[in-house]
């Protein structure tokens, strides 16, 4: 696993967990389906827990594999509840487009 | 470590309670458990302590804000019982859920770790995004809760990245070994990155400007009571964290990023007390409020050496304040479907203590003598000028001269206004956390040493 780690390059894991990242964050600004806005909010997530498990093999340390747990757990809590927040939007709009969403400005 | 455990075990107990029958007890014994962990941490103040592998450190800075929190619930809970009425089988959730958003306050000043942190920082969130969209048919409602939930997570995976990095960078999600490593040679440039990235995450959630666009809608859109909790204890929570962040794990700043503070200090001021100026809606004129307290509370980063007394004292002056505030607008606004400022006419001649109450705290927020919040400005100023930022002060103390203009602009309609309604029976509840929450403000205006002197 070092040997791997070592011939890629920590560097390029730097850099593809910082594309997968910036793809969710373009994502998230761009898109008007809120489902897609909240799997963008997943890519970036998940973009970071590979880069925790990249850090975690390059320092020889479990801590950051550990904090992955829970970062996906904390991940999950919070797609429940956004989910479910999406589903009253969907209830009293029929729609789930955030573009709606704009019955409060001033 | 035992406030949280006690406040965690508290929040289980609301959601059992509602399984045995017990609705009619749940906020007297809630508040009372309230009482009671507080004075638990409160004797923790002298024995500074690490538990768990220096996941939980308990210190005088975390035992101090933890008291303020935990003050700040117990006033929000007993408001609880009367504004949910009308849901008495949601009770027991709501009560929960705000104890919840506690023991994630208390993880956030308390961590040694990281891991400790992100946890705390998501339950907070995590219950607030529930709280926000709380009122599941009413279309505002929903609309908060779904902007603040994109906006909360998306800065919850900016603070995310922070984290990765900084670990990348010094392999430990230990504070200590951090800062240790901090001022050493040699540290990747992903550090300051992190540090960068994380400190990005926590101005999304005290909504200081640049990144304050969702604070109006959604203090706007939530259930009032959701609104209060998150202007007063969640604000504070996140400065305090920020504080804590930034002392925890760097030495010291450098000039540039000193500088950034100063612009986006200046800035939350100005945008939050100019947009103030032309707000009808009572929340939304208070969430631009609350921008520009973000504004003056981040200048206490400027002197992070020794700015953690002044902190205190002005997070505790702005959020009892804010809590007499809202105690007075929850009342008022029960039955209305909007919190324009013409539902506060005449409320000086139907309900004098009521109207009183608020023009004390909007007082104390505009910083006007006896009351806390103008020694809290007073001692946030001269700090600043110690360290050598001149330029802030002086926005300060424009913006203070600005904000009068927006919270008088709601004491006239109070006091010059005709009332629209008759005179009602009013909850003695909202009279007692009102005037019980400006009576605290008032004493920590006569008495300032009695906070500022816990942590220097």
């Amino acid at each position: 696993m070092n040997n791997i780690l070592n011939e890629i390059g920590i560097e390029n894991y730097i850099f593809l967990s910082v594309l997968l990242f910036c793809i969710g964050v373009f994502g998230v600004l761009y898109r008007r389906n809120a489902i897609i806005v909240f799997m963008s909010i997943e890519i970036m997530l998940n973009a970071v827990n590979l880069l925790f498990v990249a850090f975690s093999t390059y320092h020889q340390d479990a801590e950051g594999q550990v904090f992955v747990f829970f970062s996906m757990a904390v991940a999950a809590a919070e797609v429940a509840v956004g989910l479910a927040i999406l589903v009253s939007v969907f209830r009293n709009l029929g729609s789930i487009d955030i573009d709606n969403l704009k019955n409060l400005k001033g | 470590m035992n406030t949280l455990i006690a406040i965690s075990g508290l929040g289980v107990f609301c959601l059992i309670a509602e399984i045995f029958n017990l609705r009619k007890l749940l906020v007297p014994v809630a508040v009372l458990g309230l009482v009671a962990i507080l004075g638990l941490t409160v004797s923790e103040f002298h024995t500074p302590n690490t538990f768990y592998n220096n996941m939980i450190v308990v210190d005088k800075f975390s035992v101090a804000f933890s008291s303020l929190f935990i003050v700040l619930t117990i006033f929000l809970v007993a408001l609880s019982g009367d504004f949910y009425k009308d849901h008495p089988s949601k009770l027991s959730d709501f009560l929960a859920i705000k104890i919840f958003l506690l023991a994630g306050a208390v993880a956030m000043v308390s961590f040694g770790n990281l891991s400790m942190f992100f946890l705390g920082i998501e339950v907070l969130s995590i219950s607030l995004y529930v709280l926000a969209a709380s009122r599941r048919l009413d279309i505002k409602s929903n609309e908060a809760g779904m902007k603040y939930f994109l906006l909360g997570s998306f800065a919850s995976g900016i603070i995310l990245f922070g984290i990765c990095l900084i670990y990348g960078a010094t392999g430990y999600f230990d504070i200590a070994e951090i800062k240790d490593l901090s001022s050493g040679a040699g540290i990747p440039v992903w550090f300051p990155i992190g540090i960068t990235l994380m400190i990005i995450g926590m101005l999304f959630k005290i909504a200081a400007a640049p990144f304050h666009f969702w604070a109006p809608d959604v203090y706007e859109g939530s259930p009032t009571m959701t609104t209060a909790t998150m202007s007063t204890l969640v604000k504070v929570v996140a400065m305090a964290t920020l504080y804590k962040v930034l002392s925890g794990m760097t030495t010291s700043l450098t000039l540039t990023f000193e500088m950034v503070i100063v612009v986006i200090s200046i800035l939350s001021m100005t945008v939050g007390n100019i947009m103030a100026l032309r707000q009808n809606n009572v929340k939304r004129m208070l969430a631009f409020s609350g921008i520009s307290h973000a504004g003056f509370m981040l200048m206490a980063i400027l002197s992070l050496s020794t700015a953690a007394g002044t902190l205190l004292y002005y997070t505790a002056a702005y959020a009892l304040a804010g809590i007499a505030s809202f105690a007075v607008i929850i009342y008022v606004t029960r039955n209305k479907d909007n919190e324009d400022t013409l539902n506060f006419n005449g409320l000086g001649k139907t309900h004098p203590l009521l109207a009183a109450v608020l023009t004390a705290s909007l007082l104390s927020m505009a910083g006007i003598p006896i009351f806390a919040g103008f020694f809290a400005k007073f001692m946030l100023f001269s700090q600043t000028i110690q360290a050598g930022y001149l330029v802030v002060v002086i926005a300060g103390v424009v913006n203070s001269i600005i904000s009068i203009g927006y919270y008088f602009k709601l004491i006239l309609a109070m006091y010059t206004k005709e009332a629209a309604e008759e005179k009602q029976a009013v909850p003695f509840v909202y009279y007692f956390v009102a005037v019980t929450a400006i009576l605290l403000n008032i004493l920590m205006g006569l008495y300032p040493s009695l906070v500022i002197n816990l942590l220097n």
